[in-house]
């Protein structure tokens, strides 16, 4: 693995030695980069009111202060269940637009797949405030059901673009090729298309959760009531005070987000 | 000459025509569910902000909400500070961002998988999250003010927090992964070929790089600090929490707006503000690039 070491570090010749302030610079960087965030884990064991590093006592008063509040249970399962349900709403309607806009060669494709990743390239706040308006008309706000679709808009494009990718490096004929022999479409893209792209279909359905699971600035707008968030109560407890409770959960969460995304590369290896 | 008459292949060829048409229409009306999801939650919504943008107090219309914005000083101030803000961000993220992928790019691919890592697991991490890690950090009894009073770097206490610096730290680090990826993937696209060339033919290390490797991933460059500036221009959570009320972005104001004073009229005409500058800057971006390489992250 360090034979590397004794060849020269570029094609131009330049020794290793030479770039030693580059090897120096990037450590850093890449230091700054992971750290700040994973310190929060052995912070999150402080027993003390203040967090600490490291603590001088350790402790998990902070999961239990998390664990034993109401407030924060309703507001994790409200974040799971939005998650879920997201994932379960947008995959589906994700590869069927992907299969629909790859499949059909109409002129006015390029403008729906404009449509279609519009929610990406829209500002988050504009998404936040339309959906706001619109949930006050339709009747659905502070409801599951409004979260998971202002949620599934943002995922349909991750769905479009990561099925859509998988989609052009698969060789359509082998479904021709099923409905030549009588297989209707739907059959067909079942057994033959779908079981081949499954690790897409795995690795969007993933993003989907971790999208609606990570979302705070629509969840501001459109989640209170009885259904808050998970993200949206933490957000209104950091402009208030630094509470260590937020520390715990923040572990937990990027366990869980490192767990799902693992889940994702080890799905999404297949691929190649 | 005369048309030919009609015969049963004509006709055959026309129905066959038909069909295909009608085919194409039915599997477009498979995206239909997404796009009437989009429609119904984004498109129209937005398209009502632009509405009550142009109507005034009185309920007819009138340019008064973006005459506001023209003549307030405040508003004049938000703006500056969002540009200054996205600017920094994304000149920081540049600085910071290109060497880490020129490493990241030289290394043999095993190692260069491992420091990607680097790259992906803040990526990946909820962003409150971060911010929140940035926040204990760097309040004034945190550990960078903690550690470097102890070794002695400052005497007092810094003020990190609830300023532009600490809003600037938050976002740098939040967005580098959307500057280095495509970055990185432009330069694993470069053929080392070239540079071999370039050195064979009398050229320095120095001017090999900056005549050959440098050109050849400015497309990964320029399409990742696009992506860093456009993100910033509407960012929210990080220079709300970091900034503590001291940096006011659009993206806040209009929060403000709605939440705080209800002015729906205020909120939609900086709304439409914010949303036909992004629009604007991405779709002169994709005159010069290639749309697909920045939604993708460039891999």
């Amino acid at each position: 693995m360090f034979k590397w070491l004794h060849k020269s570090a570029t094609e131009t010749q330049i020794s290793h030695g030479q770039r030693l302030w580059l090897y120096i610079l990037a450590s850093i960087i890449m230091f700054l980069l992971v750290v700040p965030t994973l310190i929060v884990i052995p912070m999150s064991f402080s027993d003390s009111q203040y967090l600490q590093f490291p603590p001088d006592v350790w402790s998990t008063r902070w999961y239990a202060h998390y664990l034993g509040s109401s407030e924060w249970m309703l507001a994790t399962r409200t974040s799971l269940k939005a998650a879920f349900l997201t994932m379960l709403v947008a995959t589906p309607i994700g590869i069927l637009a992907a299969y629909g806009l790859h499949t059909s060669r109409i002129p006015f494709l390029r403008m729906a797949f404009v449509m279609m990743i519009m929610p990406m390239m829209v500002p988050v706040v504009l998404v936040a405030v339309g959906a706001f308006y619109a949930f006050v008309k339709l009747k659905i706000l502070y409801t599951l059901t409004g979260l998971v679709l202002a949620h599934s808009i943002l995922a349909v494009p991750l769905v479009v673009i990561v099925t859509g990718a998988a989609l052009q490096s698969y060789d359509m004929n082998q479904e021709n090729a099923a409905r030549s022999l009588g297989a209707p479409r739907w059959k067909a893209f079942l057994t033959i298309t779908l079981p081949q792209i499954r690790f897409a279909v795995v690795t969007s359905a993933l993003l989907s959760f971790l999208t609606s699971f990570d979302e705070v600035v629509i969840a501001l707008f459109i989640s209170g009531g009885d259904n808050p968030t998970l993200t949206r109560n933490m957000f209104n407890a950091l402009r208030d005070q630094i509470d260590p409770t937020i520390a715990a959960i923040s572990t937990i969460m990027i366990i869980l987000t490192t767990l799902l995304m693992v889940l994702a590369q080890i799905f999404g290896r297949g691929k190649s | 000459m005369q048309a030919p008459p009609m015969t049963n292949s004509d006709n055959h060829a026309a129905g066959l025509r038909r069909d295909e048409r009608l085919e194409k229409l039915k599997l477009f009306g498979l995206a239909s569910p997404a796009l009437l999801l989009i429609l119904v939650i984004l498109v129209i919504p937005v398209g009502w902000l632009f509405y009550v943008s142009f109507v005034g107090a009185d309920g007819s219309f009138s340019l008064e909400n973006y005459q506001r914005m023209i003549e307030s000083k405040s508003y004049a101030r938000i703006f500056r500070t969002t540009f200054q803000v996205s600017f920094l961000t994304t000149a920081i993220c540049i600085l910071i961002g290109y060497p880490l992928a020129y490493f990241m790019a030289q290394l043999p691919q095993r190692l260069a998988n491992l420091c990607l890592i680097t790259v992906l697991l803040p990526f990946w991490t909820s962003l409150l999250v971060r911010t929140y890690a940035w926040l204990v950090l760097l309040q004034k009894r945190g550990l960078v003010n903690e550690w470097a009073m102890s070794i002695g770097l400052w005497d007092e206490p810094l003020k990190f927090v609830h300023n532009l610096n600490g809003t600037l730290i938050g976002m740098v680090h939040i967005m580098l992964p959307f500057l280095i990826l495509p970055t990185y993937g432009a330069m694993k696209a470069i053929d080392k070929d070239y540079l071999k060339a370039s050195s064979n033919l009398g050229a320095s290390p120095v001017r090999a790089f900056w005549t050959v490797f440098f050109p050849l991933s400015t497309p990964g460059l320029f399409a990742g600090a696009l992506m860093v500036f456009v993100l910033c221009l509407g960012f929210f959570v990080t220079p709300a929490v970091l900034g503590g009320g001291k940096v006011i972005l659009v993206s806040m104001k209009i929060v403000s707006n709605i939440e705080l004073f209800v002015n729906w009229g205020a909120a939609s005409a900086l709304g439409v503000v914010l949303l036909v500058l992004t629009m604007s800057i991405l779709w002169i971006a994709s005159r010069f690039l290639n749309f697909k390489n920045m939604v993708g992250g460039g891999q």
